[in-house]
């Protein structure tokens, strides 16, 4: 799954900043972020709200905030046209009307966090998921209903022909979110950005959709972006994982360096945060204090103050990122050679040794799910 | 928290309904027939889906609504009747609520300070300016934030200390019972985990007990001593936590412990979560009743489903 060869760049972002104009100042929300998207991978951005993860995605689809501005960096998007023509833009700086045009809904989707605002209140599901079709393709109105019921029909939705007719306060929220990812696939875009879709709905539906978006990806090639606050949340989906801390992008890697080969003060933090079912602890590890305000300008490591093993350097400069591996990078003066040698929390590291354990134990079990995952790493 | 059952408990709710009339002759039945008990100083977890009625159950109980039909009984006084003046005052200093969005429970006009005391000055508990003012930078204290923060308005403040000044409003009373109602549902994991752990050093402190709602099965494993498992209005299977997640029995309970997402994305790709239709099950609720697993752990169900379901394979956690 992990191979570098024959893997097509769809999206790249180079040094992205963006900063805000506010009443109480100017607030740098971005702070030089890059990331690679790859063809037929997902990739998850994971931080704590304020770390900067939705404008990113809202600056891909050139929809930010009017006193939004972006100040250096570039977001370039490589498509196809039905040509068959390949074709290399940068979606900054492209007009609003030919972004709107060409890119918007058509070739990038986005999933948005509360379906119900998302969706029109006056207009049934079946003409949403259509409306797409017939803006960017001028798609007949039949053949429009019926690449709708077959949407419908793929995200799970039954007795498609009368659901069709319904209205988004006749559905429940699960079902909304389903309309949603329809009506965001029915242009077959290429890249696909899913804005926490599944914050405001319950667990078992939340399984659901990331079963779901999994299965859509594997049945139609599309990426996907996966933003979330919750790294519990993206194991199931994501094949490479950015944290992102006010910002500014602090570790990034496969899903299995993060969840297994955390190096970032932060990343052990988000990891030790989260509450697991096998853990006896009396308490749950906690990132003390609060991320920091963007407002001020930021020196040094911007995770200093809340991090414990921070060191004087990170007071005066911030670290660049540090190669662990081709795919494994970590920003954080800790890993430089100079650095005294600090390992991970030892509860996280028991936890992490645990859950690898129990790997072990399924794969007598599930002999078939080896075959696919494991190749690259000894057990 | 052992032993609880030689103990009197400190909230007794039987058989409590909570229908509300939608109009044309149509009426949801959010409640139908909870019962359970909390002792003093315990957390008791409830768990279910939205519309559940996970968040109806502790409304009534703090008579937000009135409740249709049964019994709540706290510390020996029955509060789901009409309340006499006494009772009233008793309901509403010794049973305190936490809500799910920190930012709508409280007043934007208001200073945290005369938030926080506002259940003193409708008591008339504080004997002078200076005792309130003690008593409120004294709460401050407690919940991590520093008395200063008196002065400010709430949205001077992260959605995590805002919570903090839900909680020290809550617990200014000195009541006996909290009721959480979602109250880290919004907010981000590294910062639940501080208010968790708050929640937790404030009951060994205070001894309080509390109703804890919410959806999340693994944070509700971390604070509750026992958990009970809503599913449309009915209380489908209840346990100390230790029996829920060893032993869950309920379809539902199995669904919703398969749902929690697991950090490990080499078995979690493969991995899917068991489903759970209440209608294509074919099954009533009302049809069941409740049967002892063991311990304290009980089912709702009917004598064939308890068999079927028993016999079933164990859940691979």
């Amino acid at each position: 799954m992990y191979t570098t060869k024959n893997r097509e760049k769809v999206l790249s972002i180079n040094d992205l900043s963006i900063s805000f104009d506010t009443s109480s100042g100017v607030v740098r929300a971005i702070r030089g972020v890059d990331l690679t998207l790859y063809k037929g991978e997902t990739l998850a951005i994971v931080g704590e709200s304020g770390s900067g993860k939705s404008v990113t995605a809202k600056a891909i689809m050139g929809i930010l905030d009017k006193n939004g501005c972006i100040n250096s960096g570039s977001i370039e998007f490589v498509y196809k046209r039905k040509s068959g023509d390949e074709i290399k833009t940068n979606l900054i700086g492209m007009p609003k009307k030919e972004m709107r045009r060409h890119i918007n809904g058509k070739r990038i989707a986005m999933i948005f966090q509360d379906p119900m605002t998302s969706l029109d209140p006056t207009m049934t599901i079946g003409d949403q998921i259509m409306e797409g079709m017939q803006w960017h393709y001028n798609t007949p109105a039949k053949e429009a209903r019926k690449r709708a019921c077959d949407l419908l029909r793929l995200v799970g939705i039954e007795d498609v022909e009368k659901r069709i007719k319904n209205y988004p306060h006749q559905l429940s929220g699960g079902m909304r979110q389903r309309v949603v990812i329809a009506s965001a696939l029915a242009c077959d875009p290429e890249v696909l950005i899913c804005d926490e879709p599944t914050t405001a709905l319950d667990v078992t539906i939340q399984a659901k959709i990331l079963e779901l978006i999994q299965d859509i990806q594997k049945r139609t090639g599309i990426s996907v972006i996966y933003i979330t606050h919750d790294l519990g949340v993206v194991a199931k989906v994501a094949d490479y994982v950015s944290v992102m801390y006010a910002g500014k992008i602090v570790e990034k890697g496969t899903a299995e360096e993060i969840y297994f080969d955390p190096r970032h003060p932060y990343t052990w933090g988000l990891l030790s945060a989260m509450p697991d079912l096998d853990t006896s602890d009396d308490r749950l590890y906690t990132i003390p204090g609060s991320p920091p305000n963007l407002l001020r300008k930021v020196t040094g490591d911007a995770f200093a103050p809340r991090n414990r093993y921070a060191l004087k350097i990170d007071d005066r400069l911030e670290p660049p990122m540090f190669k662990i591996s081709d795919t494994h990078y970590a920003a954080t003066w800790l890993l430089d050679e100079r650095a005294p040698k600090v390992e991970m929390p030892d509860e996280l590291r028991s936890r992490i040794a645990r859950i690898q354990a129990s790997r072990q134990f399924e794969k007598k079990e599930e002999l078939s799910d080896e075959k696919q995952s494991g190749e690259d790493t000894p057990a | 928290m052992k032993n609880n059952q030689e103990k009197t408990p400190l909230l007794e709710v039987s058989h409590l309904k909570q229908y509300f009339h939608a109009g044309h002759g149509y009426t949801v039945r959010a409640v139908d027939g909870v019962s359970f008990r909390i002792f003093p100083g315990e957390t008791y977890g409830l768990v279910g889906e939205s519309g559940s009625g996970k968040s109806t159950i502790g409304r009534s109980i703090i008579r937000l609504y009135d409740p249709t039909e049964g019994k709540i009984i706290f510390r020996g006084t029955d509060i789901s009747g009409r309340l006499d003046r006494n009772t009233n005052n008793m309901l509403r200093t010794e049973i305190q609520m936490i809500f799910q969005d920190p930012m709508a429970s409280l007043n934007p006009r208001k200073r945290v300070e005369d938030i926080i005391a506002q259940g003193l000055d409708i008591h008339h508990l504080s004997k002078s300016k200076a005792d309130r003012n003690r008593r409120v930078a004294e709460m401050l204290e407690r919940v991590g934030l520093a008395p200063e923060h008196a002065e400010r308005y709430p949205h001077q403040f992260s959605g995590g200390q805002r919570q903090r000044v839900g909680i020290a409003r809550a617990l200014i009373m000195q009541p006996k019972l909290i009721i959480a109602d979602e109250c880290i549902s919004a907010l981000d994991v590294s910062i639940q985990a501080q208010v968790v752990n708050l929640m937790k050093d404030l009951q060994e402190e205070t001894g309080c007990a509390y109703l804890f709602i919410a959806h999340d099965l693994s944070m509700i494993k971390y604070i509750s001593d026992r958990i009970g498992v809503l599913h449309l209005g009915h209380l489908v299977e209840t346990g100390t936590t230790a029996e829920i997640f060893q032993n869950p029995i309920h379809p539902y309970t199995r669904s919703l412990l398969s749902a929690i997402p697991h950090p490990n994305p080499r078995t979690e790709r493969t991995r899917v979560a068991e489903a759970y239709d209440y209608r294509a099950a074919g099954m009533d609720y009302n049809a069941g009743k409740e049967q002892l697993i063991d311990g304290t752990h009980t089912v709702l169900a009917t004598d064939e489903e308890l068999q079927r379901w028993i016999s079933a394979p164990s859940l691979s956690l």
